[in-house]
Parts: C-alpha cells; structure tokens; sequence
C-alpha cells in the first residue's frame, strides 16, 4: 500500500518536471552569455540590456499591457451592465444573447480572428492600435457577463425593490444594491478579461495594423532567427506571474487570519 | 426593476455588430469568388470544389485531425492518472498542486512554445514529433484540471460501498470512479481537441514551417496569398469539422449515460 503511494508521487513530480522544465530553461538561457540556446557559456546581463534597448520589443511590452489594461476595464464595465439588463429581460433575449455570446466562445479563435478582419476590411476600417483594442473588447465581453451571470441568478429582486421604494434612484438602486452583491463575479469576470488579453496571440495577430505589435505577435513575428532576448522578456513575465499568484493566494489567506485573530481579541 | 432590462438594449447592437456580422462576412467571403462587387453577387461553390478536388488540401486537413486526435488521447492518457493521483493527495496538497499546474498557463502560451525551441534543439528529432510535444505540454494542464474537477467532486462514499458489496479496488475504479469521471474527461477533450485543430503557431515555431496544418493554410492564404475567399472557405469548412467532431463527442458521453 504504501509503495503504491510513493509511485503516485513520482508520477506526479514527473508531470511536474515536463510542465517546468521550459521555464526553467529559459530562465537559465536568459543569462547565457553567447547567442547559443544549447550551449551555456558563461554568465552575464547582456540579454536584458539588449532587451531594454530594442525599442520594438518595449513598444510590445507597452502596447500589451495597455490593450489588456483598457479592454479589461471597458469590458468589465459593459459585461456588468450587459448582464444586469439580461437577468432582466425575457427568455427569447435571454436565449438569444447567450447564443451570440457563445460564438466567440466555441469558434476556433482563428475564425474569429479573421472575421475581425473582413469586418474591418469591408468597412474600410484601417487595422491599427484602435482596431485591436475594439477585437479585445469583444472577446472579452462574453466571459465577462458568463462570470456575472451566475451571481445575478442568486440574486433578490425584493432588495432593489425595496431600494426604490425608500426613495432611491435606479441608478442609486444599482450602484448601491446591486453591484455590491455581485462583486466577486465581477472581480472574478475581470480577472479572466485581464488574461485572455494579456495572452492572445491570434487574434491580436489578425486586427493589429502593421507596426504594432503585442508580446504574442512580436515573438511570433521574429521567431525565424535565434533571439536570446526573448528569453529574458519570458523571465520577466514568469516572475512577475509567480509574484502575482503567490500575492493573490497568500493576502486572502493574511486577511483571513487577521480577521480571525480580531474576533478573538 | 424592470426598467434595468433596457441595459441590455446597447450590447445587444454592440454584439450584432461585432459578433454576428463578421460571422455573416465569413459566410459572405466563402461562398464567393474574388472579383464581386455588392451590387452584382454571385453565389458559387468553387472555393469548395477547389479544397475538395486538390488532394494536397485534404491530406493537410487529414493530418490536423490525425494531430488533434492523438493530441487528446495523448493528454488523456498522461492526464487522467495525474489527476487521480492528485485527487488522493490531502486538502492542502491538492490546492497547492492546482496551483503550481495552473502557474504555467499563466504566462504566455507564445513564450512557453518558445521555450520549448530551446530545449528541442538539444535532440535530433523529426519536425513532427516536436509539434507533437508542444502540443501536449501546451493542452496537458486542461486536460488535468477538468478530470481533477470531476474526480474532487465525487462522493468517495460511493467507492467504499462498492468495495463493502464485494468490488476489489480495481473493479471499483473500473465500475465506479471512471465512468463517474467521463463528464471531466468530455470538457477535457472539448477544451484540447477544439484549439488543437487549429493551432498554427506552435506547428510554425516547433516545425519550422515544414509541417503545415489547416491553421497555417488559413494564415497564408489571409497573411501571405490574400485570397480571401479561399481562406474563408477553409475556415468554415473547418469549424464544420469540429462540430461534427464535437457532435459525436457529446453523443458518445450520452449513450455512455444512458
């Protein structure tokens, strides 16, 4: 019985090694000092210099983290009112909002992609930074309003209700009754936004104009030759990832602690 | 109250717009040739003809499905025993192992495929068994994740009744545990299957351009070629693939409930 259990550790501790060992690879071959990606020659900081002064590689930077932070808040912002508005409505709006959402959602990305692409084209929109933000916004929406959606279900329509009676405005109503109850769906939708923006290649690929370019694309885009500073970029983002899970993990954690310890004193 | 459900009013025109219409200007683009104006249309199936006629065509299409099969019975078959062992670890251990799978999906896909370069330049293996091993690391964490689910949700009562009725512990897994993890393994192969059809960069960066799947032969003939139409034609027909697949897929899981 026990041999048995120890076998289930090492499977383990070897899924764990196949899912680890490019990003340990990376992080090493970031601070080699030849061009190699086999060979490890030496140590040095070479690559992240030439990373900070290749200024296409910063712009992607840039341009990544600001498409994410934009179409994470305008889709949270549409996606929560959206979602409100439907958990009102009829069936047949109901049905028929969730089927358009799941477009997005089923297709293969590249389909979507392309079709940003002849919508664009058609109407004579020229691809650029607009036009990847507006794609990035629409993708996003629907899991937005999939993360809300849950939270609205459980709702009390008598609290709004009873908000209105006691004199408060519909926007009051919502602002002040509404949103709060369904806070974590979304926190939790915005959180998703934030990803799938961060990390989309493909349709980013197909909407953004000639130029531009986000880290997705840019890797993509010079991935012909050897590129060593591609590796320090990768370990910059594992460590920022790694300080950000750990964050979201272990201040719920502080906080919860704190508020136990408070009703004990 | 009922004044909120003209919030919706607004997305749902944002949503016609930007989700119905390019799926309509896809459709528009397949069925067509180049060369049509708006006023003057004509409806034609030569983008189909064309793929169905070339064998070329069809053996790419072939090889994607052969890829994204093998893909999924491959991330099954590693994933599955993973995702047990996991699910009899403690409470502490299986949240920190959820994490630390989680983790790597985090970053980049891009960047992750990248790395995997490295590491493959080290070997002297065949072009395709590379795009095969970025494709099961990149997909493997759902596959897991999704099993897991199915697998933490189940009452382990069920196992030790089936055990005091006379199972052994292999018959109990056999009767009891897997069959009540086939809805995980269904959203796994869903999850897998689906963008491994058509994935195009991990062929392009793995491969090296040598090994050319449907998602590649979409990417020239809109990137590269600019025939549209055919492009179009491709991709739908493609996504008709995929729900055909997804179709028997969940018929399968169905007949295995019922």
């Amino acid at each position: 019985m026990k041999k048995k259990f120890d076998l289930k550790k090492l499977y383990l501790a070897l899924v764990m090694l196949f899912f680890y060992l490019p990003i340990v690879y990376v992080v090493i071959f970031s601070f080699n000092d030849s061009k190699s990606l086999t060979s490890f020659t030496g140590f040095s900081l070479k690559w992240y210099q030439k990373m900070f002064e290749t200024q296409p590689m910063m712009e992607s930077i840039y341009y990544t983290v600001i498409v994410a932070v934009l179409a994470t808040a305008i889709s949270t912002v549409v996606g929560t009112i959206a979602a409100i508005g439907l958990s009102k409505s009829n069936r047949i709006i109901k049905e028929l909002v969730t089927q358009v959402n799941n477009l997005p959602m089923l297709n293969p990305e590249i389909v979507s992609a392309i079709g940003f692409m002849l919508f664009y084209s058609t109407f004579n929109i020229p691809t650029g930074f607009m036009t990847l933000l507006l794609a990035h916004i629409t993708f996003c929406i629907p899991y937005v309003m999939l993360s809300i959606s849950p939270k609205l279900r459980q709702l009390d329509d008598n609290l709004a209700e009873a908000a209105l009676d006691l004199g408060c405005t519909p926007f009051e109503a919502l602002y002040k009754v509404i949103i709060p109850q369904i806070k974590e769906g979304i926190i939790s939708g915005a959180l998703v936004a934030f990803t799938m923006s961060f990390d989309d290649f493909v349709i980013s690929y197909f909407t953004a104009g000639p130029g531009i370019n986000n880290i997705s694309t840019y890797v993509y885009a010079t991935s012909k030759r050897i590129n060593p500073s591609v590796n320090a970029l990768s370990t910059i983002i594992v460590i920022v990832v790694t300080i950000v899970l750990i964050l979201t993990n272990v201040v719920p954690m502080l906080r919860e602690r704190k508020k136990k310890n408070e009703k004990i004193a | 109250m009922k004044g909120f459900k003209r919030l919706v009013y607004p997305y749902m025109v944002f949503a016609g717009i930007m989700i119905v219409v390019p799926m309509l200007i896809i459709l528009f683009y397949a069925f067509t040739v180049p060369g049509n104006d708006v006023i003057s249309v004509k409806l034609s199936l030569n983008n189909f003809a064309r793929f169905f006629s070339d064998s070329i065509f069809i053996s790419v299409l072939v090889r994607s499905l052969v890829l994204a099969v093998v893909t999924t019975i491959v991330c099954i078959l590693i994933g599955y025993p993973a995702a047990y062992a996991i699910s009899r670890l403690n409470a502490d251990s299986q949240t920190v192992m959820v994490m630390m799978i989680t983790l790597p999906q985090l970053i980049n896909m891009l960047v992750r495929t990248y790395a995997w370069r490295g590491i493959l330049l080290n070997f002297d293996i065949s072009p395709e068994l590379k795009v095969y091993i970025g494709m099961v690391y990149n997909f493997l964490p759902f596959m897991i994740l999704q099993i897991y689910t199915s697998l933490a949700k189940m009452d382990q009562n069920l196992i030790v009744a089936a055990q005091d009725l006379g199972c052994n512990e292999r018959q109990a897994f056999l009767k009891v545990t897997l069959p009540l993890s086939v809805p995980g393994i269904i959203s796994g192969i869903t999850l897998v299957f689906l963008p491994a059809v058509s994935s195009f960069f991990i062929p392009k960066l793995l491969g090296g351009g040598s090994y050319v799947l449907i998602g590649n032969l979409i990417e020239n003939y809109f990137v590269t070629t600019g025939d549209w139409n055919f492009g179009a034609a491709i991709s739908l027909i493609m996504t008709v693939v995929i729900l055909i697949s997804m179709y028997l897929t969940r018929k399968f899981d169905y007949n295995q409930e019922a």
